[in-house]
């Protein structure tokens, strides 16, 4: 499966390398000439927290009184209730405290959430929710690709760059493995070969060798490799400082989202990109407004605050969705944390979504209303979610192919973009 | 660092490119028979690739002399191998030898008290000192008795890289690291960065070729997997256990994001005393240490066993204390797991009879098997193999050294189709790429910081699932890139304090087998350490 997928992939590069060359100088100048048009292509910018984060405590429902029995030693306190409380939302829902740098986006009516969101299937292992949310097939494992790579495969792009779908890892995540190009890279700067002064001819070297590997993956892998590095040599994404005012916190996550900017702003063609960040699997003395969550959800919110800041009318062309691979259960354990759960909430913002509404049926928290009678009921699947801001946002016209076995339908749409 | 290259050197590769391999089995694997050993070349390379990281310079002769099976049955043995050159390649390390305790009195108590001491000024001083885990991008002074502590985990991984380069005891070597990864601990989660040189040592090494289930119930007992995943404050909710114990400590989530983060913060005696169930390791003992995630559990399960493993706990976590049954906190109460009734009252021997359970259990035999052969064969497990291993397994009630040679005497094993069939991890390739260059290692700790570049930080894996173990995982254009210039690094001396011998001698490593322009491009490079860069970051030399 493997091979034939890399061989697709190589297929597709040879296509696009024909005749050209060098192929990157043009693809350069090709997206960088789409920037003079009015017709700024979209962009992506997908955000996975790792480890299943308590939406109930991100996006809090104070308006239930359930939640506050639930949650005896580790409830965020209701609005105007002093340090740590809720900041309102709707007069029933509340962000975290530790959400104040979003609250701005909210009251612009950029942000959206879709509450008690999930998988349809009940899986309570992070190994296999992540793969579900990034398969985008909950309850089939043996799906090779990830959603965001099918989307990718499905929207062709002529003469796409190395930088149309970019994750800010060391690894390349599930959700952007599949057949279609994606770069993995998780220091920009760093991104080349480094011999000194012998760094063109061995470089050149290795790319021979890789050109030449009967290795399909390797082949595939090296070829994308070399292309990026040579293209990001001429925009130098480097030289594009924060705009707006915009403050990264240092954090690994604050920086992949910096360079996310850096990479829009230095115009290589990134339409899809990724960052994710972890921390968030707090079984043991969770914290409420202060603490554990509290502590990476203020990391959270002020990396993507500066991000936006950053990016600024940029923002127009652009979504950040936000996703976790399940909720956590209603009550809490007997550590003061929260064991794994169902349903969570997802955050969407850009300067094109309906904001300033939490969006889902919300199920209620009582016992009788959870799930298994202790989570937080989906009542939106997550596909739902993604479908709409593939079709509506980047523009798709038939996701069937990106969410095999789903009936992907604007009937089940929470209703994001106008 | 350029060295001229001599036409000593020149030979020397040419004569290495042309090795011959005419002796590579186009056998298939048919039957269940143990494969007849061929003892050419291309067969020993595979053989010192897979039960190995991968061959020195003048492996390939001495397995010759000693005969390919004859080695393979060495290796199943290696506590008859001698490994004289270990001890003083390891004797820097002090604290690889220190048992749990020792080492928390040496690393961590200064540092609890240093932090303690702070809190109670900061607190007299009208400050609200900010909880673990805040802030997390604020900087902050390097500690120098954080920097003491975090010694432990850095002697860790100097050791976990010298024996994989110099061990005589490479299957030992290849299944410690398997097993770790299988039993993944994150050295990140609170006290556990001082459990895992005692985890490692007393836990897995001594079991990796002994009984599946002393495996599993060392693991299960030990305070840093205790830690790790929850279960030493796992308590039954409705026990007579309200009077204070021993104040547990917060604990991170097992996905913490930070490197090294700061002991967590002490809280008031008695304020975080376990109060209910916690299902983290019921779960992950199923899905991953046992059964595997399709191996028939449910919900119910989890919840069963988290009960039954109640009152398995840890003396004193933050003093470096050893396992303790708690009775005060463990759930009495029957419980009927995977339809196997746990009578009422048995205490201790509940948990015992859970992994008593577990062991016996035949998806557990087919998920170890599946693992091991996904490791030694191919990322795709040829299913009769996984077939023949998990019986081997139940037959001799979870022998491990006896489903290795099951693995290892197989026709698939050797058969074509394998060679060359895994994508080297980052640690394989690192290890693989210091043996072949023949290095001398003065300090192992350069190297650990480039296992963190190479997306493989050791002892940190944050999910309890442990590193993936496909090509998938391992291959893409930043983890390419970071090889190719790590090779670079390392073949021209560049890696702090790590010397290689002769860096024309790794073009033995990689055989007769590589393509015409990988050939004329070493052959090409105008010195030795550029010939070996270019041959460690071949794609060729990805692959084992």
């Amino acid at each position: 499966m493997l091979s034939r997928r890399i061989f697709l992939k190589n297929g597709a590069f040879a296509f696009v390398s024909l005749g050209f060359a060098p192929s990157f100088l043009a693809r350069t100048a090709f997206a960088q000439g789409r920037l003079g048009t009015t017709t700024r292509a979209k962009q992506l910018i997908a955000i996975f927290q790792r480890g299943a984060v308590d939406g109930l405590s991100v996006v809090v429902p104070h308006g239930e009184g359930e939640y506050y029995r639930a949650r005896p030693s580790i409830a965020i306190p209701r609005p105007n209730a002093g340090d740590g409380a809720a900041i309102d939302l709707d007069g029933f829902f509340g962000f975290n405290p530790r959400l104040q740098p979003l609250k701005a986006l909210w009251d612009r009516r950029e942000l959206a959430i879709v509450h008690a969101c999930g998988s349809p299937d009940s899986t309570r292992s992070h190994f296999d929710a992540q793969d579900y949310m990034e398969s985008g097939t909950p309850g089939v494992k043996s799906t090779s690709d990830g959603w965001l790579n099918r989307y990718l495969q499905a929207r062709k792009v002529e003469a796409a760059t190395p930088f149309r779908a970019v994750s800010l890892t060391s690894q390349l995540p599930r959700m952007l493995q599949g057949a279609a190009p994606a770069l993995a890279v998780s220091q920009i700067g760093q991104f080349g070969i480094r011999a000194g002064q012998a760094s063109d001819m061995v470089g050149a070297s290795f790319e021979a060798e890789y050109a030449a590997a009967a290795d399909h993956m390797l082949n595939g892998t090296g070829r994308e490799a070399f292309d990026a590095i040579k293209m990001l040599k001429v925009a130098d994404p480097s030289k594009y400082q924060p705009d707006n005012g915009a403050d990264y916190p240092r954090s690994p996550f604050g920086q992949a989202l910096k360079q996310i900017a850096q990479l829009t702003k230095s115009n290589v063609g990134l339409e899809v990109a990724f960052a994710d960040v972890g921390g968030w699997d707090t079984h043991v003395n969770q914290g409420a407004g202060q603490g554990q969550l509290a502590g990476r959800l203020d990391d959270f919110s002020r990396s993507i605050a500066a991000l936006v800041a950053d990016l600024g009318d940029r923002m127009g062309d652009t979504v950040v969705l936000t996703m976790s691979e399940f909720g956590r259960a209603v009550n809490e354990n007997g550590n003061r944390g929260t064991d794994h759960g169902h349903g969570n909430a997802m955050m969407v913002m850009g300067g094109g979504v309906r904001g300033g509404h939490v969006y889902g049926k919300w199920p209620g928290l009582s016992v009788d209303r959870r799930y298994d009678g202790r989570d937080l009921a989906v009542t939106t699947d997550f596909r739902d979610v993604f479908g709409e801001i593939v079709v509506r946002h980047l523009g798709v016209n038939d996701a069937r192919s990106i969410f095999p076995g789903y009936a992907v339908s604007p009937a089940k749409f929470p209703g994001l973009f106008a | 660092m350029q060295r001229p290259q001599s036409p000593v050197v020149r030979a020397a590769i040419a004569a290495a490119l042309v090795l011959a391999g005419t002796g590579w089995l186009g056998r298939s694997p048919a039957g269940a028979a143990a494969a007849a050993f061929s003892n050419d070349d291309k067969t020993i390379l595979h053989v010192l690739n897979r039960i190995g990281f991968g061959p020195r310079p003048g492996d390939v002769e001495r397995v010759k002399a000693l005969g390919l099976q004859r080695y393979i049955d060495e290796q199943l043995r290696p506590e008859r191998i001698a490994d004289p050159n270990m001890s003083a390649r390891l004797s820097a390390l002090a604290t690889l030898g220190l048992s749990n305790r020792e080492i928390a009195d040496t690393y961590e108590l200064p540092q609890l008290q240093a932090r303690q001491a702070q809190k109670k000024d900061a607190a007299q001083a009208g400050d609200n000192a900010p909880a673990a885990g805040d802030n997390v991008d604020k900087g902050r002074m390097p500690d120098p008795l954080q920097q003491k502590a975090n010694r432990v985990v850095v002697e860790l991984s100097d050791q976990k890289i010298l024996r994989a380069v110099y061990s005589e005891r490479q299957l030992q070597e290849v299944l410690t690291d398997f097993w770790f990864n299988h039993f993944n601990v994150d050295a990140r989660k609170g006290p556990d960065r001082f459990m895992l040189t005692e985890y490692e040592r007393e836990v897995i090494r001594p079991h990796v070729l002994g009984k599946f289930h002393d495996l599993l119930e060392a693991d299960a007992k030990s305070p840093a997997m205790l830690f790790y995943l929850d279960n030493w404050m796992s308590a039954d909710p409705n026990g007579p256990h309200m009077q204070p114990m021993a104040a547990p400590r917060m604990g991170r989530g097992r996905f913490g994001g930070l490197m090294f983060p700061p002991a967590a913060r002490p809280n008031a005696q008695g304020k975080n005393a376990p109060k209910g169930l916690n299902e983290n390791y019921g779960r992950e003992l199923m899905e991953l240490h046992t059964l595997g995630v399709d191996g028939g559990y449910t919900q119910k399960d989890v919840t069963e066993v988290a009960r039954a493993f109640t009152g398995w706990t840890i003396q004193n976590p933050r003093l470096g204390g050893g396992f303790r049954f708690e009775p005060r906190i463990h759930d009495e109460g029957q419980k009927i797991v995977l339809g196997h009734v746990i009578k009422a009252g048995g205490g201790e021997r509940d948990g015992e009879q859970v992994l008593d359970i577990l062991a016996k259990h035949p998806s557990t035999a087919r998920f170890i098997a599946t693992k091991l052969v996904r490791r030694f064969v191919s990322d795709t497990p040829p299913p009769a193999l996984v077939d023949r291993a998990a019986a081997r397994f139940r037959d001799t009630d979870g022998d491990l050294r006896e489903v290795m040679r099951t693995i290892l005497t197989s026709p698939e094993f050797f058969a074509p189709e394998s060679y060359r069939a895994k994508v080297k991890t980052p640690f394989e390739f690192v290890a693989s790429a210091l043996r072949a260059t023949g290095a001398d290692i003065q300090d192992a700790t350069p190297l650990v910081r480039e296992m963190q570049r190479l997306g493989q930080p050791l002892y940190m894996c944050q999910p309890p699932t442990g590193y993936k173990d496909t090509a998938d995982a391992w291959v893409n254009t930043g983890a390419l890139v970071n090889r190719m210039n790590f090779s670079l690094l390392l073949a021209s001396n560049k890696v702090p304090r790590v010397t290689v011998a002769d860096p024309s001698t790794v073009n033995t490593i990689l055989g007769d087998d590589v393509s015409e322009t990988t050939r004329s491009t070493i052959a090409k490079a105008t010195n030795a350490p550029q010939m070996a860069a270019l041959t460690l970051g071949a794609p060729e030399f990805q692959r084992r």
